[in-house]
């Protein structure tokens, strides 16, 4: 098991507070997002916790790719991966910004 | 009584996720889950060998309605270690259980989807499932009638196999299947000639959701909507069973004319036979509909037999 | 611990419980009185049958013996493992048992477990788990499944499983571990006509094997976990 950890600096100040999402399942093959708000000056965090070690890199890819497709200030994304392929937790992440920013404040 | 409007139909149980399952069964925006993923209440036994948590834990708990009447209600989460109950898991269960004794909802909805004990956390679970157990049968007794809805792939088996059967009723699609020991264990333990886990037909002729109706081990038998576990669920929720002296009675002649007619029985077949069907191997190919109407017939006949 | 000299320990007053396929009934003669006694021998595996045979054995208790305690004497493999038994829905017959013995709690009959020697999974789960006190002989076996089972079930190295047994009591057989979970209230050691007696004597006061786990922190967890739930503050409208 491995845990990682990205950071990416603030742009904008998401001022609206949102209820936190949830999205997949910690299966075989599949993951769990959950976006929530928080205080990091307009800045944002990603913390995945994966079943798969020594793809570090391909995270970092992924990350990064969804980091620049979407607004995350003040967003704190947690990630329990039971083993995706990059596809996957790239269309989670999709999945789970597009429930996150469908809620009402 | 029925509800299948149209913004409930056309969602298969078998394939919806835990959650999924709640937004669809209860009234629409009802839900208020509690002890959600944001809690993060994960189990710590988890890392130590090297698999995954879940934020919830892999079951889903809170409070919402029914046709408008208050509930509260668990999902198991199947894609997450097979539903399977661990500390956590099991507390969260028990908690809702509990809960019951002081809010009394109209009532608990169990959405079971599980293979028992989580070996992970072997005792914790095993205890876990025992603390369930005593707390189903504490809410009954508190007049908080408890269904079950089992419908999912990876079933309901071990120890809640028999929190299933604690329930008031179970409602079941074709495609559930309830027991004790899941049929790869009884493979692996006692070898493929005493059970071949990867006939499927046999399978579902053993512990599947038809057999379970027929057997009289759940109530409800429905299609894979889940607006008709909805339905089923809300007709059942005015049925509470008393557990008096008369009733256990009755189910220990019940069961024990069971064992006579069909104890030595080796496929589901055979125990539809000795039923009265006169075409037995048909009844896994018809459709619910059909199935149900070709049963209450036969019961029909039976009692004027 | 042989059936004869435990019957013989706990009932120095004399008792009238027989054997028979290795399912135990009767009844023994303690300070406060008559006592049912139920149980099995010969790690019998939990069957249709024997369930039904201890249901039986329950419900006339009920009837014919208001409010006595019951003690189980708990020694089983584990639940039968047959496709005859799965057929016939063995879950729902193991379900009847606990219903006939929560009954008899309901109505006012005490509940004690005493595992004497094997209690295993689901045929543990089926009686001797639903008392208000479980206690165990030192020398007990009780278990979920032996490791190389679950190594061979969860894909996990065997190896990396006899680690984890050595750091947490969550995990691995036996009673010391159970103990700690709070799912064995204590360990009986001679004598045990006097563990008896006073078990008699104390009042079932509702589940409290989660406090008891906390407070020996074998489950630090479900204590906690299970009280924010049930004390949830109603949704004001």
């Amino acid at each position: 098991m491995e845990h990682l950890q990205f950071q990416f600096p603030g742009s904008s100040d998401r001022q609206q507070d949102k209820p936190a999402v949830l999205v997949g399942v910690v299966s075989s093959g599949n993951l769990e997002v959950l976006i929530e708000m928080a205080a990091l000056g307009g800045g944002s965090q990603i913390h995945v916790s994966t079943k798969a070690s020594g793809f570090a890199e391909i995270w970092e890819a992924v990350i990064t790719d969804f980091a620049t497709r979407h607004d995350l200030a003040n967003l704190m994304i947690s990630i329990n991966d039971g083993g995706s392929t990059p596809a996957v937790v790239s269309l989670r992440l999709d999945q789970a910004m597009q429930e996150f920013l469908g809620m009402p404040s | 009584m029925t509800d299948y409007s149209q913004q409930y139909r056309g969602h298969s149980y078998y394939e919806a996720s835990a959650r999924q399952r709640i937004a669809l069964l209860l009234d629409s925006e009802s839900f208020e889950e509690l002890l959600g993923p944001a809690d993060r209440l994960t189990s710590p036994h988890l890392e130590p060998l090297g698999q995954p948590c879940s934020f919830d834990d892999g079951i889903v708990i809170g409070r919402g309605r029914i046709d408008g009447r208050p509930v509260l209600v668990a999902s198991q989460e199947g894609g997450f270690m097979g539903g399977a109950v661990g500390e956590v898991h099991g507390a969260k269960l028990t908690g809702l259980l509990e809960l019951a004794l002081s809010e009394k909802p109209a009532a608990v909805i169990l959405m079971l989807e599980s293979g028992g004990v989580r070996l992970h956390e072997a005792n914790a679970g095993l205890i876990a499932i025992s603390e369930i157990i005593r707390a189903v049968l504490s809410a009954r007794e508190a007049g908080v009638p408890v269904l079950g809805l089992i419908g999912g792939a990876y079933g309901c088996f071990g120890g809640m196999g028999i929190v299933a059967r604690c329930c008031d009723s179970l409602i079941i699609n074709e495609e559930g299947r309830l027991g004790l020991s899941g049929p790869d264990v009884i493979e692996t333990t006692m070898g493929v000639e005493e059970f071949d886990a990867s006939d499927r037909a046999l399978v579902w002729r053993t512990v599947g959701g038809k057999h379970r109706y027929l057997l009289g081990e759940v109530q409800c038998l429905v299609e894979d909507d889940i607006a008709a576990f909805r339905a089923a669920a809300i007709e059942n929720i005015s049925m509470p069973v008393s557990l008096t002296l008369e009733v256990l009675e009755q189910e220990q002649l019940d069961l024990t004319r069971r064992l006579q007619n069909f104890g030595k029985c080796q496929d589901g077949i055979d125990v539809w036979q000795s039923m009265g069907i006169e075409t037995p191997a048909m009844l896994p190919l018809l459709n619910i509909r059909d199935f149900l109407q070709i049963v209450a017939a036969q019961a029909k006949d039976n009692d004027e037999g | 611990m042989k059936v004869e000299p435990l019957l013989h320990e706990l009932f120095p007053a004399g008792h009238s419980v027989s054997v028979k396929a290795n399912l135990m009934s009767g009844y023994g003669t303690a300070g406060q009185g008559k006592v049912a006694v139920l149980g099995t021998t010969g790690h019998l595996a939990v069957s249709a049958e024997v369930a039904l045979a201890l249901a039986d054995f329950v419900l006339s208790v009920v009837r014919e013996n208001p409010g006595i305690p019951i003690l189980m004497l708990v020694d089983t493999q584990g639940q039968k493992l047959s496709k005859a038994d799965e057929l016939l829905g063995l879950n729902g017959y193991l379900a009847h048992l606990v219903k006939c013995l929560d009954l008899a709690r309901r109505r006012g009959h005490r509940l004690i477990t005493l595992v004497y020697d094997e209690a295993v999974s689901g045929g543990f789960l089926s009686f001797g788990l639903m008392a208000d006190e479980i206690h165990a002989l030192p020398d007990a076996q009780i278990s979920v499944m032996n490791l190389p089972a679950m190594s061979r079930i969860t894909k996990l190295p065997l190896e990396m499983l006899q680690e984890l047994s050595a750091k947490s009591p969550s995990f691995a057989p036996g009673v010391d571990n159970f103990y700690k979970l709070g799912g064995v209230l204590s360990i009986w050691r001679p004598q045990l006509a006097k563990h008896l007696e006073a078990a008699l004597k104390r009042q079932p006061c509702g589940d409290h094997r989660r406090d008891d786990g906390l407070e020996r922190m074998g489950r630090k967890l479900a204590a906690r976990v299970s009280r924010l739930v049930s004390a949830t503050k109603p949704k004001t409208v």
